[in-house]
């Protein structure tokens, strides 16, 4: 009965929607009607295009452009108007540095601990991934029970918000949390991870990790089920080795699929900012900070809001990110073709 | 068949290899991991501040009985008592000074024993804390944060939606000059993430005087490129002579698209509405930038700034957690093959 009252509801509110519908496109059709009567049939592409096209105008090609502009304009005010023309100078302020390899030589010592950060976070975060979500995608191609089952567990973190999943692994690593009470258990002593530098990072790897690998494993599952059955029964015909069919069949027609994962996890990696923030908020002192962080802490977060350096910032990181995306679409490109 | 015996049966049929342990094996430690720390947070949030605070924490949520003994203002905590005779009683603790405790039998509440304190046990039952959910909800601004977010993500899909698949019909069904350059031009824009651009989108949205709105966090996202893509592959496949058809009838091209093409998109138009929906709920890093008085704060931003006020209240803190996670958890129950397969498709999330 309870079911029956749901569905009822349900087909009431659909037909409820369809109803608004039907009347919003009923009224929106008559300027529409003299809109094309105006400018012909052969225009009116152009008006469907228009409302997207003025979106991406506003927020992002607009932005791309004032984004140079602050890049090479000084002081803390916002409008673009007050701010006076400084050339190169947030970028040589970023770039002015001792040694590369040493941050605390840099005057802008936290944009280069970022820029370190982010490097030893995305190098361990997308290898360890990406092999987590191989393996885990090889075993679930395998002829198991309840595929669709553990395919659903693994993929549930992807879902969640970054705040849910920093708040509960925060709650289990926290002085008197489930991993601190299995260290005692095991006659160990309590670990402060979010003390301890080199624990304070490992986390934030490990739960990226955790959140995001299934969805690449789902990527690569679909890969490897689009390899064709009959090469693998050949192999059976042949009776060759378990290990051979993996180096010699599913690896190489698994590579183009690889490699738009680890692309795609590169971009996305050197982009994390949510988690980590949440997790760790970059600490302790800046030994998690990672790129993104400097930019909004610079930006919005911090005593004097320094809108240029921000922007110098966003626009090396800019950089960074398009060289990878062509990488990418080269790579997707080469895989449709072959 | 027994259970262990159905298990032991791969879907070929053949015997079970070594390999096939191995990969249930680590199937069942990827299940723990992924899925216990949730498990964990659930129980969690249903113990009460004290129970949070025990060490080692107990996995169900315990808190001790209590009873009311005439005399006391104050129900009494009840101790399994250990007495000098050998005998064991269950009875409430009137006041404890240091090593000693001074108990009560509920049933003579005139006889007081001295006892030490390891002479003694908490008596426990289950107990979950509903105050938990219930208070917050009351105190702090909760429900404000989820009507933001429920308004937030309502309201973006649905202009996401409209606005996406009218460019995607735009680009699939005609062919017209410019065509192939407005392709380019949205694909292009998957380059220029807001992790980019977040400062100027800061003064575009201040100047639109929308700083501290929901509008603020609804707009920039809206246009997306990989709905445009996803939409116009799918009304790609759709047959042109319908089309054809309705202009014999004198139907306009907003009718076409509106009560033809539309209603025949309606597979694409679920998934795209399916992943802004979780796109939305979840956005974190400009709702942060962008949203700086606790009114208009989504549940993301309320939930972090939770935690940053009320470090020490976890009780509050985990029960709210466990709120904002379970409306994504619901959707995915219901629709878990529909999303699998929609971003095994697309490769999108």
């Amino acid at each position: 009965l309870a079911a029956a009252s749901d569905q009822e509801d349900v087909s009431a509110a659909a037909g409820l929607a369809s109803g608004l519908w039907t009347t919003f496109v009923k009224l929106v059709d008559v300027p529409m009607r003299r809109l094309q009567a105006l400018i012909g049939q052969r225009n009116m592409p152009y008006m469907f295009l228009l409302p997207n096209l003025a979106f991406f105008g506003v927020f992002v090609f607009l932005p791309l452009a004032i984004n140079v502009w602050f890049s090479v304009t000084g002081g803390s005010a916002l409008f673009l108007g007050q701010r006076p023309y400084v050339g190169s100078q947030q970028y040589a302020y970023l770039f002015d540095c001792g040694s590369y390899l040493d941050p605390s030589s840099c005057r802008e010592d936290r944009f280069w601990r970022g820029v370190q950060n982010t490097l030893v976070f995305t190098f361990f975060q997308v290898t360890m991934m990406v092999l987590f979500a191989l393996v885990t995608a090889l075993v679930l191609n395998m002829k198991i029970r309840g595929r669709g089952f553990f395919r659903a567990v693994y993929f549930f973190p992807v879902l969640l918000s970054p705040v849910v999943v920093a708040l509960i692994w925060k709650w289990i690593l926290q002085r008197d949390g489930l991993i601190n009470a299995g260290l005692t258990s095991l006659g160990g002593q309590k670990i402060l991870f979010f003390v301890d530098p080199s624990w304070a990072m490992f986390w934030a790897v490990f739960v990226s990790i955790w959140a995001h690998m299934g969805f690449y494993t789902l990527i690569l599952l679909a890969g490897l089920q689009g390899i064709p059955a009959d090469l693998y029964e050949a192999a059976e015909m042949d009776a060759t080795p378990a290990m051979r069919v993996l180096w010699r069949i599913t690896l190489p027609l698994l590579w183009p699929n690889l490699m738009v994962v680890i692309v795609l996890s590169l971009i996305k990696a050197v982009q994390t900012f949510d988690e980590v923030f949440v997790l760790t908020g970059g600490g302790p002192g800046s030994a998690t900070l990672l790129i993104v962080q400097y930019i909004y802490d610079t930006a919005f977060a911090n005593q004097v809001q320094n809108f240029g350096l921000a922007s110098a910032a966003s626009v090396v990181l800019g950089v960074v990110l398009f060289l990878l995306t062509l990488i990418q679409i080269g790579l997707s490109q080469r895989g449709k073709t072959a | 068949m027994s259970v262990v015996e159905v298990l032991a049966k791969t879907r070929g049929g053949r015997r079970l290899h070594w390999t096939d342990y191995a990969a249930y094996a680590y199937l069942a430690i990827g299940v723990v991991l992924m899925f216990g720390p949730v498990v964990w947070l659930a129980l969690s949030s249903f113990k009460t501040q004290a129970g949070l605070l025990e060490f080692p924490p107990t996995l169900l949520p315990m808190s001790q009985k209590e009873v009311v003994v005439q005399g006391y203002d104050k129900p009494l905590p009840l101790f399994r008592v250990k007495l000098p005779d050998g005998t064991t009683k269950v009875m409430g603790q009137a006041r404890r000074i240091g090593l000693q405790a001074q108990m009560v039998d509920p049933a003579d509440p005139a006889k007081r024993v001295n006892v030490a304190i390891d002479q003694r046990e908490p008596v426990r039952e289950m107990a979950f804390a509903t105050s938990n959910y219930t208070e917050p909800l009351r105190r702090f601004d909760f429900l404000r944060y989820l009507g933001n977010s429920v308004f937030v993500t309502i309201v973006a899909t649905i202009i996401t939606l409209l606005i996406n698949s009218m460019a995607a019909f735009a680009l699939s069904i005609y062919e017209f000059p410019g065509r192939n350059a407005a392709m380019v031009t949205i694909i292009g824009t998957l380059m220029i993430p807001i992790t980019v651009i977040l400062v100027p989108v800061y003064l575009v949205v201040t100047s639109l005087g929308l700083i501290n709105s929901l509008w603020a966090v609804i707009l920039p996202g809206a246009a997306t490129p990989t709905g445009v893509f996803l939409l116009r592959q799918y009304m790609m496949t759709l047959p042109r002579d319908l089309i054809e058809a309705a202009r014999m009838d004198k139907a306009s091209e907003w009718q076409i698209y509106a009560r033809i093409v539309l209603p025949l998109s309606l597979p694409a138009l679920a998934v795209l509405a399916i992943f802004s929906v979780m796109w939305r709920w979840n956005e974190f890093l400009w709702p942060l930038a962008v949203l700086t008085k606790s009114e208009s704060y989504t549940l993301q931003i309320g939930l972090n700034s939770f935690q940053g006020e009320l470090q020490v209240q976890w009780h509050y803190l985990l029960a709210m957690t466990m709120l904002t996670l379970l409306p994504v958890s619901l959707v995915f129950v219901f629709l878990q093959r529909f999303i699998t397969t929609g971003i095994a498709n697309t490769g999108m999330k």
